[in-house]
């Protein structure tokens, strides 16, 4: 895509999601499952292109990325969202930003380390489906508990398309690709399904 | 080495945020996050006043000075309201064994008094045997409504079928009108020993 595109894409994007908030958080797939990844994608569409030292390898970004992830991986920062305008509004600065330094941290991964997190991803998504389907309470008090079922389909769905998206192109791509950096390392073919 | 440093502060950080959003671990969801808060520090509630399914009136805090053992229903609720009567039945005998009748009142209140009128809350209360002096059901002014839901975390919402969802759960309220402990309707022990624990 055209790098000038980006900054438009994402104000369109943000403001989808801030005008349709009030419809979007009334369903928790929508909630969690779309507008979430929607401001990441927002977030990650501004990022800037440049290599940091701190940023090395990516894993202070990413870190930080899964530190944001797993606080809004919380049942009750769901719930707030949608109960306090403070919490509302953190959801809006903050997940945008999560996306942003995924999409740095992303850019300055090792293949291995973005191997790494694709499983991690897959199997915390599985989690995530096996709790929400098999949760005898409501985890949220702003959402019924069929929606909850729902949600954790949602994610099931999301398990399983991951999985197929990052391991069928390893199918018709199986031999390790021989590039100057990585021919010394054993595991080497874990790059090869791996865009750069 | 600044790389390192970096992920080292974002995990120290991270875990920082992440500990501070479970009150250290120990609350994940929003209902245990209230119970955990008035647990930790009663929280005061807005005073209101009541109509009883007698047509008598009532308010929160006690006026009498009793503890009030408050939840919150509707009349027509098909599952939750039900077993949590059935429950607020039991607990009304369990005050009574531990000697507390006269002072603890229990109170269920509808969060939809508009379609809740006196009949309605004493057919409620006729199913459930509520006798009108220990326990009796009870609606606030509509106009009052979110406030009192707002004070108590209670959150009711449309279930599709005409009828809400909603978290079920008895509300101690003090003589002085703090709300001091939440818990799970069956939960008669834990109920007693905050009734007790109110009016020391």
């Amino acid at each position: 895509m055209k790098r000038h595109l980006r900054p438009g894409l994402a104000a369109i994007i943000m403001f989808a999601c801030i005008l349709g908030n009030r419809t979007l958080e009334a369903d928790p797939v929508l909630h969690v499952l779309v507008q979430l990844p929607l401001l990441g994608v927002c977030g990650a569409l501004l990022a800037p292109r440049r290599e940091w030292c701190w940023a090395q390898g990516g894993f202070a970004p990413l870190l930080a990325a899964l530190f944001g992830i797993a606080f809004w991986m919380l049942p009750r920062s769901i719930d707030g969202a949608v109960t306090f305008p403070v919490m509302t509004a953190a959801k809006f600065l903050s997940v945008p930003l999560i996306g942003m330094l995924l999409a740095i941290g992303w850019r300055q991964a090792h293949a291995l380390l973005r191997g790494f997190l694709k499983a991690q991803t897959v199997s915390m998504a599985g989690f995530m489906a096996f709790l929400f389907t098999h949760s005898p309470v409501r985890l949220c008090n702003n959402y019924l508990i069929d929606d909850q079922w729902r949600l954790g389909f949602g994610f099931l769905f999301l398990a399983i398309g991951l999985a197929m998206v990052w391991t069928i192109p390893l199918l018709f791509n199986a031999r390790p690709r021989a590039s100057p950096r990585t021919r010394a390392e054993p595991m080497t073919h874990v790059q090869s399904g791996v865009p750069a | 080495m600044q790389a390192l440093l970096a992920s080292l502060l974002v995990v120290v950080a991270g875990g920082g945020l992440l500990w501070q959003a479970t009150d250290g671990g120990q609350a994940l969801t929003a209902e245990s996050a209230r119970r955990l808060a008035v647990q930790r520090a009663p929280q005061p509630v807005s005073p209101f006043a009541l109509e009883t399914m007698s047509g008598a009136s009532a308010a929160i805090p006690d006026a009498r000075g009793k503890v009030a053992l408050v939840e919150f229903i509707y009349t027509t609720c098909p599952t939750l309201c039900q077993s949590a009567g059935a429950d607020m039945f039991r607990l009304g005998n369990r005050v009574r064994e531990a000697g507390l009748a006269d002072r603890v009142t229990l109170m269920s209140v509808s969060f939809d008094p508009e379609f809740d009128t006196v009949e309605r809350m004493q057919s409620y209360g006729e199913r459930h045997d509520a006798d009108g002096a220990l326990w009796t059901i009870a609606r606030p002014r509509p106009d009052v409504l979110p406030q009192i839901l707002s004070d108590f975390g209670v959150i009711a919402i449309p279930d599709r079928m005409g009828g809400y969802t909603h978290n079920v759960a008895v509300h101690v309220v003090t003589a002085d009108g703090r709300l001091a402990a939440i818990h799970d309707t069956g939960d008669f022990e834990g109920i007693i020993a905050a009734a007790r624990k109110a009016l020391r």
